[in-house]
């Protein structure tokens, strides 16, 4: 199946925009991007292993947590995840700060 | 399907407005019918920047009565990459001055109301009642769920348009029926750093694609025609010009929309984000330079303490407001370090503590040895210290 990585995450993922994963169901595709991709680990799950509260998974349209099953939720080759942050443009976000890295230089005028 | 039902007759329409919305008028969808609706309604467009700008002006060319803007700023060359309400003849200027002559230009029938202020939890619901519609667009989390609650506690729609880089979202909250941001999004990122006006950059017609996309949701929730993004959040990815859409569900445990609401009253959204104020958190080193509070350094004035305050804004800047610093522009300080001593102890200063600490890091590296950053900048010290020192 594919995932969808937001701009924000790109960074971890070698830049790239979608990743394939062979999973069973959408925890076991996380893991896989996690596994190949180590440092999306911290920017998707906090300490306990929970997926962080303000990054939605869906799988293909429908939210991940509304789903019966949740992220047990069986997926097949032709679904999709996609994982959406929260983003509030201008200001880089402080979905930005949590979860992209630094940014890389000031520029010259510092209004938005 | 949300439809503004206006209690009181609708507006007779004009000879003007006959021939200025004639093409509105032979569309069923619209019709007289539909003219007059958007020439009753009351539009509040939060932000007149890069959102607010495509918003506004469509929302004013297609005959909206009322348009309200709420925004504190002043134009900034940097801003004219996709802001197009302003012009460079505006840079300097205040952004609600700048909009309304654009848009009385544009429909000199427009009432424009301009709301030169900080959205907070103190003003918003009052600022929010005289209105139809909110259309957010703002630049941070706090004011996202400052505008979505009161909203929701107003029975008002929100029209929201989010971007970043070259992503935007786009959906209608705080509907009755429909989600709100909080059941998105119900908790806000932490802020991890100290909030910094470091630029992630922004494809300048990213804003204009999502902000006539939210101007089209305002009119069509005004006409009560086609299908609002309620329940929908659009996703606009314009580096590779797909558009996506996922569904929205209405939380029922929602704590503002949901079933039993538990959040009733407007709460402190700067706490809710988790951002405390700038001086208020510990003194830290940035890249080297030691971050000097406002309360720091009225302190140490007071003593007595003989500081170098180094002023890098621009001269338009410094005519608004100054704290007695030596201007030096930023680009300029390499070519003027010269009139920096470099005996003196060095605190750089610019309005919210950015510039002035890459002119810091710039010092240090060319070998001052002792130099500070005023963390916050003259914005902070206005907020702290004097209040008379006037905030842009």
């Amino acid at each position: 199946m594919i995932i969808n990585i937001p701009t924000p995450l790109r960074a971890y993922t070698d830049g790239r925009n979608a990743v394939e994963v062979e999973a069973a169901n959408v925890a076991s595709a996380l893991q896989a991007l996690t596994a190949s991709y180590p440092e999306l680990q911290k920017h998707l799950f906090n300490g306990d292993g929970r997926v962080r509260a303000f990054v939605n998974l869906y799988l293909n349209d429908e939210d991940v947590r509304y789903l019966p099953a949740k992220d047990a939720s069986p997926v097949n080759a032709q679904d999709t995840l996609s994982i959406i942050p929260s983003i509030a443009g201008g200001l880089p976000g402080l979905a930005v700060q949590a979860i992209a890295p630094s940014a890389q230089s000031l520029p010259v005028n510092q209004k938005r | 399907m949300a439809a503004i039902t206006e209690p009181m007759p609708l507006p007779e329409l004009t000879t003007d407005d006959l021939s200025r919305y004639s093409r509105h008028l032979i569309l069923p969808e619209v019709g007289m019918e539909g003219q007059q609706k958007l020439k009753a309604s009351r539009v509040l467009c939060i932000g007149a920047g890069g959102l607010g700008s495509p918003l506004a002006f469509y929302l004013a060319a297609a005959g909206v009565g009322t348009l309200g803007m709420v925004d504190f700023d002043v134009v900034d060359a940097s801003n004219l990459q996709r802001q197009i309400i302003h012009s460079t003849k505006d840079i300097g200027r205040k952004k609600l001055d700048s909009a309304e002559e654009k848009l009385k230009a544009l429909n000199p029938a427009l009432n424009v109301v301009k709301h030169d202020t900080m959205l907070s939890s103190a003003n918003a619901l009052e600022i929010f009642r005289d209105y139809d519609i909110v259309a957010d667009g703002t630049d941070n989390f706090p004011t996202r769920y400052l505008v979505n609650d009161a909203c929701v506690l107003l029975g008002k729609p929100n029209v929201y348009g989010s971007i970043f880089r070259f992503e935007g979202q786009a959906s209608v909250f705080a509907t009755e029926q429909g989600p709100c941001y909080r059941c998105l999004y119900p908790e806000p990122p932490p802020p991890g750093l100290v909030p910094s006006c470091a630029e992630g950059g922004v494809l300048g017609i990213l804003p204009g694609l999502v902000g006539v996309i939210q101007a089209t949701e305002a009119i069509k929730l005004i006409l009560g025609n086609g299908e609002p993004l309620i329940g929908r959040l659009l996703l606009v990815d314009a580096l590779n010009m797909r558009f996506r859409e996922l569904k929205l569900r209405k939380n029922p445990d929602c704590p503002v929309c949901g079933t039993h609401p538990t959040v009733t009253q407007l709460i402190d959204y700067q706490q809710f984000c988790g951002i405390l104020p700038e001086s208020r958190q510990p003194a830290t080193i940035k890249n080297g330079i030691p971050q000097m509070t406002v309360k720091e350094l009225k302190h140490r004035l007071d003593a007595g303490d003989d500081l170098f305050i180094l002023d890098v804004r621009e001269p338009y800047e410094y005519q608004i407001a100054n704290i007695g610093g030596k201007l030096i522009p930023q680009n300029d300080v390499p070519q003027r370090l010269g009139e920096i001593d470099r005996n003196r102890e060095i605190v750089v200063q610019c309005l919210s503590g950015g510039r002035s600490q890459r002119i810091a890091e710039y010092l240090k590296q060319a070998g001052y040895a002792k130099v500070s950053n005023l963390a916050g900048g003259i914005r902070a010290w206005s907020e702290e210290i004097d209040p008379s020192v006037r905030k842009y």
